[in-house]
């Protein structure tokens, strides 16, 4: 019955609505099954739990009470938020006077330029974490320049196996997620609004607070949400340079998967950090769009 | 005095400078400590060798990932451009019902966390039974790589003149016809960009491989089995340079392709950025 309802809609639709319905249809299948279904799966799995060898399926609140109620999980999901959270200050402040670069002082060969800037994100991700374990280590690249030029008499500890390690490894490794948003929003900028700000009688910093920025804003909060939201789940970084005190909720999900054998608490987890990344993404989305609404 | 003064008044590119050496640091390294004699990879450098190097072509651990990877790599990149190719193609010449929200749906990978994809897709797979192999690696791969090749893509299509394809109907073409002789050739370049564009991300992808693979290894997964065995560290320097210099050959390729296909279409081809937007 409802099969031929949905075929009798699908005929009432207009010629080229029925063309790019029927084209979209392999993608959005594809997604369907492979993320939607899996996500439903995932949710649901959450509200089990496991017994052993083999899972409860009774609906249970279980697991996220106990995400919130055992200190460990809760000091993850927290600590998980607040790095990623300062990653993306970090990333987004630096990147900022990049894009600006791009798009305002360079001329000519724009491309290449952002070509440049790509170029180190196609080598390995293990890798490129790796390695900046070996230039932050106690005997690392930078302890040793250090010393050498004679700027410091003993090695820098505080900068490897902590949250700092994880902070200038993640800024490094989502800087092009960074740049090229805002560089796009900076692109569109008409640039005669900027003379007309001039020519009114606007200095540089005042020009930049109240043209410049508030019209790069969609850049801003695109980025922002970019970096911030993978941030969340990344454990590479927090294993290989985090030390005890950068392990984030992503090592908790992988060991519940893994080693603990406990999916539907990992599924909790997930869901539960999902949700709070999901909600501060949402505050940050208003907040830009109310700080372009008043600037404009 | 004089470099403060330079400093002073092209602060912008001072800062640049020292970021993109800030991008190219841990990069720089990858070729140093592969082609360096110690085990222990710290500085100063002891002495040039290309032993590491030997090191790999006789592991044959090594040879089934990489094995395993190009078949997850070459299969992804074929159907996430294929599916990559009806969105973007419906995206950019259709006007339909939901179209935003499906679109943001086909594209929400992109900004998902790698893990939360990874574990839906394990619970599912558990759920039903089926065993992890090459192919649920594949799975995951494709879903992650479909908007990159929509975003691609959709370039290629938007610079595609609409008159030429009523032409091809108006001359009586079927429709598949105009794809295929018409459409097709003019997004090719865009086409190949996004097939080496998938292939390397996919090259590259551990999350999703580490959860959904099973007995059959990828590349990435190998290379973070090696990370705990320092004795193993500099032959694992050598096989980054390597792919270094392949994913970089690859992407160039890639970004030629998606150049001449603006320019064939007579668009600027520095502006819209690159692959990455």
């Amino acid at each position: 019955m409802i099969k031929w309802q949905v075929w009798g809609v699908f005929l009432l639709l207009s010629r080229e609505s029925r063309q790019g319905l029927t084209l979209i249809s392999p993608p959005l299948l594809y997604a369907l099954i492979m993320l939607a279904a899996p996500l439903a799966m995932v949710v649901t799995f959450s509200f089990w739990s496991q017994n052993y060898l083999d899972l409860d399926t009774t609906i249970t609140l279980k697991n996220y009470k106990e995400a919130w109620s055992k200190p460990i999980y809760r000091v993850l999901i927290l600590r998980s938020l607040n790095i990623s959270i300062m990653v993306t200050l970090v990333t987004v402040l630096l990147a900022f006077p990049m894009a600006y670069f791009l798009s305002f002082r360079v001329k000519r060969n724009k491309a290449l330029w952002l070509f440049l800037i790509t170029i180190p994100f196609w080598t390995s991700y293990l890798l490129r974490v790796f390695l900046w374990k070996v230039i932050l280590g106690y005997n690392g690249v930078l302890n040793s320049a250090l010393m050498g030029l004679g700027i410091i008499d003993e090695p820098m500890t505080f900068i490897l196996y902590n949250l700092n390690a994880v902070v200038i490894t993640l800024a490094h490794a989502w800087a092009p997620f960074a740049i090229l948003p805002i560089f796009v929003s900076l692109e569109r900028i008409d640039r005669s609004l900027l003379e007309a700000a001039e020519d009114l009688g606007d200095g540089p910093f005042r020009r930049f607070f109240r043209v410049t920025l508030p019209l790069a804003m969609p850049g801003v909060i695109a980025s922002t949400l970019i970096v911030m939201i993978p941030t969340v789940g990344d454990f590479i970084t927090p294993k290989l340079v985090g030390g005890t005190d950068g392990l984030m909720i992503s090592n908790m999900i992988q060991i519940q998967f893994g080693k603990a054998n406990n999916a539907p608490l990992g599924a909790a987890l997930a869901i539960a950090s999902m949700v709070i990344v999901g909600s501060v993404s949402l505050v940050i989305f208003i907040a830009g769009r109310w700080f372009r609404g008043r600037a404009q | 005095m004089r470099l403060t003064r330079f400093l002073s008044k092209n602060w912008l590119l001072t800062y640049a400078a020292l970021y993109v050496a800030f991008l190219y640091a841990p990069v720089i390294l990858l070729p140093l400590f592969a082609f360096n004699e110690s085990t222990i990879i710290a500085f100063p450098l002891t002495g040039f060798t290309t032993k590491w190097f030997t090191v790999l072509f006789e592991s044959t651990a090594l040879h089934q990932a990489v094995k395993n990877s190009l078949i997850i790599g070459v299969v992804t990149a074929v159907l996430s451009t294929i599916l990559g190719t009806c969105a973007a193609r419906a995206m950019v010449r259709f006007g339909f019902p939901f179209k935003r929200g499906i679109v943001s749906f086909i594209m929400l990978p992109l900004v998902l966390p790698e893990i939360i994809v990874a574990v839906a897709l394990l619970v599912l797979l558990m759920q039903l039974g089926f065993p992890l192999s090459i192919w649920t690696v594949i799975g995951g791969h494709v879903l992650i790589c479909v908007p990159f090749s929509v975003a691609i893509l959709s370039s290629a299509f938007q610079g595609l003149d609409k008159n030429l394809e009523e032409a091809s109907l108006d001359l009586g073409e079927t429709g598949w016809g105009t794809f295929r002789r018409v459409i097709f050739p003019l997004i090719l370049p865009g086409v190949i960009s996004s097939l080496l564009i998938t292939f390397t991300i996919s090259l590259d992808e551990f999350i999703i491989a580490f959860f959904l693979t099973g007995t059959d290894v990828t590349l990435p997964v190998y290379i973070w089995s090696q990370l705990r065995f320092p004795a193993k560290l500099p032959s694992v320097m050598a096989l980054g340079t390597i792919l270094l210099v392949l994913s970089v050959l690859l992407l160039v390729l890639g970004e030629w392709f998606r150049r001449r296909s603006a320019k064939q279409q007579g668009l600027d081809p520095a502006s819209g950025g690159g692959f990455m937007q």
